[in-house]
């Protein structure tokens, strides 16, 4: 289990640290979420009170486009220069590449998606009722997509279709998520946290269903990108 | 045998490399050396036929043993937006070893003062000996180099010579593909030549240096 953390450890803060060189999230992904807010606001008409009630849906339907782009980068970096025979040869365990990759996704976008809830809450004038609720159901949505993004992600890295692939099989499989983050926000912005707890317990399982998948998958998905 | 694609990439191929052994193996392009490196390696499957690579099989279970495996292959392994020494590094600990067996390693490649240069911004050159050094980092029992003279410079080859030369007084095994035959015959004991995915017959050298057909 020690050798599992530590393994996974090495692997995230390369992930990370590789993305801190390239500023890639920061420089891509973040703007690129942020305009499609952006663009959002503009399309909504801000004067017809429609962004309040339509602002957690926006913000995951943004925060999934950018977690797309933040898994696609995740996989890419291991094509160079035959990392990715590197990888299968380090004696690394691959649930620990696993985890490693997806917790290096999860820390990317909890850090993007509290810079676009800032901006939502500055664009589309919305209010919490309660964060504690709001923070938990984008802890657990993050996960979700990571968990899952990072299956997929490794199902189509070594594909040439991989950038118009990898959309394809994780939008669909992450509806669930964007759905229970959707209502969950929206619970969490409108003071009635008893609604949220069905969606925050479907994202939780999702979360603990696709990270158990990859664990055990990942090995095998390596061999065959 | 193997087969990459549609066709046979290696098929009849009958080689015995005891532990310890330094071999070369040589042929055209082609002739399926890389291949056979990256089989032994555990990177492609085994289709056809059987083998053991540290005592371990080939065909059901060739990820058991790549940890104790060191490829030198036409890539470097290596993370463009790394520098030298963080690539040594992962790999060194990725393999279980210490952060002070990469720092050795990188000066011994002679990379000291390109340790905090990014990989994409070194040169050919430096890039091949960190490919070198990411081989030596892992301290594995089996090294598995494939051309692994090419970019480098004289002082590179020196490197390389006396790491091949080390790993075979240590008692490790290591197999060498390559198009430079004399200088790598003065390093080795024995070559298996290889044309059309066939290895076909080994040579074998005297303690003098001859070949000798066997």
């Amino acid at each position: 289990m020690r050798r599992l953390v530590s393994e996974l450890a090495l692997v995230a803060g390369k992930d990370l640290r590789i993305e801190a060189r390239s500023r890639v999230t920061t420089n891509q992904v973040l703007p690129f979420a942020g305009m499609v807010l952006l663009l959002f606001a503009f399309a909504l008409d801000p004067d017809r009170g429609l962004l309040p009630r339509v602002a957690p849906g926006l913000f995951w339907v943004a925060t999934l486009l950018a977690g797309l782009l933040a898994v696609s980068r995740a996989f890419a970096i291991e094509g160079e220069n035959g990392a990715r025979d590197g990888l299968r040869l380090s004696g690394l365990d691959p649930a620990a590449v696993y985890l490693g990759k997806a917790a290096s996704v999860t820390l990317q976008l909890l850090a993007l998606e509290a810079v676009l809830a800032a901006g939502m809450f500055l664009l589309y004038d919305v209010e919490v009722a309660n964060v504690g609720l709001l923070v938990l159901s984008a802890g657990l949505a993050t996960a979700g997509v990571a968990a899952a993004g990072s299956v997929y992600g490794a199902l189509a890295a070594g594909l040439r279709v991989r950038e118009t692939l990898l959309p394809l099989l994780l939008l669909p499989v992450v509806a669930p998520v964007m759905l229970g983050a959707t209502r969950a926000w929206e619970a969490a912005l409108s003071g009635a946290p008893s609604e949220a707890w069905p969606w925050v317990q479907v994202m939780a399982v999702f979360a603990v269903i696709y990270t158990a998948l990859g664990v055990v998958a990942f090995g095998p998905l390596m061999e065959e990108s | 045998m193997t087969v990459l694609g549609r066709f046979p990439a290696l098929s009849g191929v009958d080689l015995d490399v005891m532990e310890g052994d330094a071999v070369l193996l040589s042929g055209p392009n082609g002739a399926g050396k890389s291949t056979l490196l990256r089989l032994i390696a555990g990177l492609v499957p085994l289709t056809g036929g059987e083998g053991q690579v540290l005592g371990r099989d080939l065909a059901r279970d060739r990820r058991s043993f790549r940890a104790e495996v060191a490829l030198l292959g036409h890539d470097t392994f290596c993370y463009d937006d790394l520098t030298a020494a963080e690539n040594l590094r992962f790999h060194a600990r990725a393999a279980g070893r210490p952060k002070a067996v990469a720092d050795a390693v990188l000066e011994r490649v002679g990379l000291g003062r390109s340790a905090n240069v990014a990989h994409r911004l070194l040169s050919a050159g430096q890039k091949r000996r960190l490919a070198l050094g990411v081989v030596l980092a892992r301290e594995a029992r089996l090294l598995l180099l494939d051309e692994p003279h090419a970019g480098l410079d004289a002082p590179g080859r020196e490197i390389l010579d006396g790491a091949i030369a080390d790993a075979k007084a240590s008692g490790r095994t290591v197999i060498v593909a390559s198009h430079e035959l004399e200088q790598v015959r003065a390093l080795v004991g024995r070559e298996v030549v290889m044309a059309g995915g066939h290895a076909s017959g080994g040579l074998v050298a005297e303690p003098d240096g001859d070949l000798v057909g066997v």
